[in-house]
C-alpha cells in the first residue's frame, strides 16, 4: 500500500475550494451560490482536518466543528433570506436585487 | 487506507463538478449529498472518525435537508432550469473559471515546492477531541453557542411573513379582509 502525502490532501482541498469559488463567480441563481459557499466551507474544513491529522493533534477537528456550527447558522439565515427574496421580488436572480432600499 | 482516500476524493471532486454545472437545483442538491458523503469517507481515511460522523450527520443530514425543503417551498419548476440554461453560457463561465484555475495552479506550485511528507496512519480519537474542545477551547464553544442563538433568532425574524395592515379607509377592497 502506498502512502498518502500531506500535499495530496491539501491539493484536493484546494481543488474543492476553487470549484466552489468558480460556482460563486459563475452562477446567477442565489441557491446555487449558497451551495458553492457550502462547498468552499467544506474544503476549508478538509484542510483543517488534514492538518490536525498530520500533527496528530485534535485542534484540527475542533476547528472543523466550529466551521460546521458557523455553516449551520449561516445557512439557516441565508435560506430565510432566500424565502423572503422570492416572496417579495418573485425571482432568485442576484442581478435583480441591486436595490437595498425597503 | 490510501486507496480509500484516493477513490473518495476523486468522487468528491467529480460530484462537486456536477453540483456547479447542473441546471435543476434538486439535482445539484443530490450531487451535493454525494460530495459530502465522499468527503466523510475522506475524513475517515485521514484518521478523523468524529469529523466523518459529524459530516454525515450535520452536513449531509441537516444542512442539505434544509436546502431541499427550501427548494420544495420555492416550487422551482421547468422554467427555472430553462433560465439556468440561458444564464450558463460559455462566455459567462469561461472567464471566472480560467482565473480560478490560475489561482489553483499557483497554489499547487506553492504546495509542491517542499519535499513531500507522509501523513501518519494514526487516529485522533473523539476522546482527545472532546478533551481539547471542553478544555482549552471552552470560550470558543460558548461563543459558538451565541452564534447559533443569533442564527435561530435571525432566521425566525427574517423568515416571518409580515402582514401588511392598512387603515380601513385606505383599503381598496375592505370587504375582502
Amino acid at each position: 500500500m502506498s502512502i498518502v502525502h500531506a500535499h495530496t490532501v491539501l491539493i484536493v482541498a484546494a481543488i474543492l475550494f476553487v470549484l466552489g469559488l468558480a460556482g460563486v463567480l459563475t452562477r446567477k441563481n442565489i441557491i446555487f451560490m449558497l451551495l458553492s459557499i457550502e462547498i468552499m466551507l467544506n474544503a476549508a474544513g478538509l484542510a483543517f482536518v488534514a492538518a490536525g491529522s498530520r500533527w496528530q493533534q485534535p485542534d484540527g477537528q475542533v476547528m472543523y466543528l466550529f466551521i460546521l456550527a458557523m455553516a449551520a447558522a449561516e445557512v439557516s439565515v441565508a435560506l430565510a433570506l432566500v424565502l423572503q427574496i422570492q416572496h417579495q421580488h418573485k425571482t432568485l436572480d442576484v442581478e435583480e436585487l441591486k436595490e437595498l432600499k425597503d | 487506507m490510501s486507496l480509500v482516500f484516493y477513490i473518495s476524493s476523486f468522487i468528491a471532486i467529480l460530484s462537486t463538478i456536477m453540483v456547479i454545472t447542473r441546471y435543476q437545483p434538486i439535482h445539484a442538491l443530490l450531487y451535493l449529498v454525494v460530495s459530502f458523503l465522499a468527503l466523510a469517507v475522506t475524513f475517515l481515511s485521514l484518521g478523523a472518525p468524529f469529523a466523518a460522523a459529524l459530516q454525515v450527520i450535520v452536513y449531509a443530514g441537516a444542512i442539505v435537508v434544509l436546502f431541499i425543503f427550501v427548494v420544495m417551498m420555492l416550487n422551482l419548476g421547468k422554467q427555472t432550469a430553462q433560465q439556468e440554461k440561458e444564464w450558463l453560457q460559455l462566455r459567462a463561465w469561461l472567464g471566472p473559471s480560467i482565473l480560478s484555475l490560475v489561482l489553483l495552479a499557483e497554489m499547487a506550485v506553492l504546495l509542491l515546492q517542499d519535499a513531500p511528507e507522509a501523513m501518519p496512519a494514526t487516529v485522533v480519537t473523539p476522546k482527545q477531541v472532546s478533551l481539547s474542545l471542553y478544555g482549552e477551547y471552552i470560550i470558543a464553544v460558548e461563543l459558538v453557542g451565541f452564534l447559533l442563538m443569533t442564527g435561530i433568532v435571525g432566521a425566525a425574524h427574517i423568515g416571518k411573513h409580515k402582514k401588511k395592515s392598512l387603515h380601513r379607509f385606505l383599503q381598496t377592497y375592505p370587504n375582502l379582509n
